[in-house]
């Protein structure tokens, strides 16, 4: 009896949550995917063929029979769409980079700093992730606005006698990526930077080594494991994000996480926004994967 | 590790400042007298009292708080399961697919799925509106829960659990008895993570959402769109103040309760 019990809470504790993410995460895909091949039409859903998930295997055949690959054609033949994916990943990297060059210098010192106060900087790091995005986001438009907070305070220096011009433009994107994903870089790279082993760089410093070497040679390529899913947590999220370029950014900008909302809520247009959606995720799915063994092997280890 | 330099503290207070200098201007202008947020015209905390008066606002913070709650209770259960299935059983077929389930909504761009759960729901015909935010904020906090409950259940010490199993008690006994009492800190965070990540959606709940239903975030994004305004502050330093006091409880709950569990555990090997 006791066995049987066993048997089946473990069967549920993986059954439940598996199931879960097979219906409402995995299937959508293929949904999509599906739907990438349809056709616009005026109706609701705005979409034929309508799959009928009852008209049995014959009738998925017939009707599989009109899929086309018309939006993916449309895609390539409209140019905006490439320079939408190609911007989307430029202003993804050099805003990972730029988080990466404030979020290390960060990490380090927290590393550095006293025990007893890292708690308290953690909590500081972590605290920003739990207010919303969307008001950290809007938080800018004031500050980088020409008539904004920035340009008062540089005015007011005498630094610049000319407001800058950074709202709608690349430079407030990359601000505000920089900003909402700082605490997704910090973190991994101070978690792998407080386990390491200190008298390592001790010993290359007692070893004639200069502290810039020692860094560069010793505790940079131990910390690699944190920069690597830093730099993941920040690139994949940005390629497709919204909401920065659509408040921050000016309307040249093109990102294609903006191109594929407007796709569908101004043009109503499912197919085509699908099929965006579909090479979004195929041009992501490498770092996905690399991602997910990069978790995957920090559990194994913490095993 | 020693020497902390002036290079680090420097770094290190940049970097704060760089995140919440815009958070603390942005509820300084809150109680500005003036409509402009970027010049300062005397303390007021009218925008506060005009928020009281608006219906449409509160309607909306009203359905933000009873989808949060309910899918951040959903997910909390979820992704504890979740949690426990990939850390107590390494070896089940398809372990690859369901880590990588798990792993991936962490980074999937969120019009992606948006989009995607929005077409599973019109496919299944369900009737957009509450329970389809509420059903989608569930499959994407699940697996912020789970990284969470995760992490804790890695550092556990499973003899305790099979003492317990040796001495007689069921699996679902043994659960409830000692493993749960043990990852309460790690659940109660992941719960309040999920709760906090509901409440902030914008992208998901647009795409997943019906006649009806409009989230807070929603509401702020479409008076975003038209324009800066200090009431849209006054609404933000609510909720930056309903969170901030959110995690403060949490963090100081849970770490009492762990200093108390470390008490106890000495006290249990002392005997």
């Amino acid at each position: 009896m006791a066995r049987v019990a066993s048997a089946l809470f473990s069967r549920l504790v993986i059954i439940i949550p598996y199931a879960w993410l097979l219906f409402f995460f995995l299937i959508p895909f293929f949904i999509v995917f599906r739907i990438s091949l349809s056709q616009t039409a005026v109706a609701m859903p705005p979409y034929t063929p309508v799959f009928d998930l009852f008209g049995g295997l014959s009738g998925i055949m017939e009707k599989a029979r009109e899929f086309s690959l018309d939006n993916y054609v449309w895609l390539t033949e409209d140019v905006l769409y490439f320079n939408a994916y190609v911007s989307s990943v430029i202003i993804a990297g050099i805003s990972t980079i730029l988080t990466l060059m404030i979020a290390y210098p960060v990490a380090y010192g927290m590393a550095k700093a006293p025990k007893s106060i890292r708690p308290t900087l953690l909590m500081l790091v972590i605290l920003p992730f739990w207010t919303s995005f969307l008001i950290r986001v809007y938080a800018w438009i004031a500050i980088l606005k020409p008539e904004g907070l920035l340009n008062q305070f540089l005015m007011s220096i005498n630094v610049i006698d000319q407001p800058l011009i950074i709202l709608n433009t690349n430079w407030a994107i990359y601000i505000g990526i920089v900003y909402s994903y700082l605490p997704f870089m910090v973190l991994p790279i101070y978690s792998s930077l407080e386990k390491m082993d200190h008298t390592l760089t001790e010993a290359a410093l007692d070893l004639g080594c200069t502290p810039f070497s020692a860094f560069w040679q010793v505790t940079f390529p131990l910390s690699l494991a944190g920069v690597v899913a830093g730099c993941l947590l920040v690139f994949i999220p940005a390629v497709g994000e919204f909401v920065i370029p659509d408040l921050l950014g000016g309307s040249e900008t093109l990102m294609i996480g903006k191109t594929l909302w407007n796709e569908f809520n101004a043009n109503r247009d499912w197919p085509v926004s699908s099929a965006v959606a579909t090479i979004l995720l195929l041009i992501l799915v490498i770092p996905i994967v690399f991602f997910q063994n990069a978790q995957a092997k920090a559990d194994s280890e913490g095993r | 590790m020693g020497n902390w330099s002036r290079f680090n503290i420097a770094s290190i207070v940049l970097g704060f400042g760089f995140l919440y200098l815009p958070i603390v201007l942005l509820v300084v202008f809150s109680f500005n007298e003036s409509k402009l947020v970027t010049v300062w015209a005397g303390f007021s905390t009218k925008w506060y009292t005009q928020l009281w008066h608006n219906q449409a606002l509160l309607d909306a913070a009203w359905v933000t708080i009873r989808v949060a709650l309910i899918s951040a209770t959903c997910a909390t259960v979820l992704g504890t399961l979740a949690a426990l299935a990939l850390v107590r059983y390494t070896r089940f077929r398809g372990r690859m697919l369901f880590s990588g389930m798990v792993y991936a909504p962490l980074v999937m761009p969120e019009v992606i799925t948006g989009l995607s759960l929005l077409l599973l729901f019109v496919a299944i015909g369900l009737d957009r509106g509450f329970w389809t935010i509420t059903l989608a904020h569930i499959t994407f906090t699940m697996c912020f829960v789970a990284v969470v409950v995760q992490s804790r259940l890695l550092s556990f010490d499973q003899s305790i659990e099979e003492a317990a199993q040796d001495l007689g008690a069921t699996p679902v006994r043994t659960f409830f008895a000692i493993t749960l009492p043990v990852i309460a800190p790690a659940v109660f965070s992941g719960w309040v993570l999920a709760f906090t990540l509901s409440l902030d959606d914008l992208v998901i709940s647009s795409f997943t959402t019906g006649p009806g239903a409009t989230t807070l975030p929603m509401k702020i994004y479409s008076q975003v769109r038209l324009g800066v305004t200090p009431e849209i502050n006054a609404i933000c330093t609510i909720l930056i103040g309903i969170v901030a006091i959110g995690v403060i409880v949490a963090s100081v709950v849970t770490k009492q309760r762990e200093a108390q569990r470390e008490k106890d555990e000495r006290a249990a090997f002392a005997q």
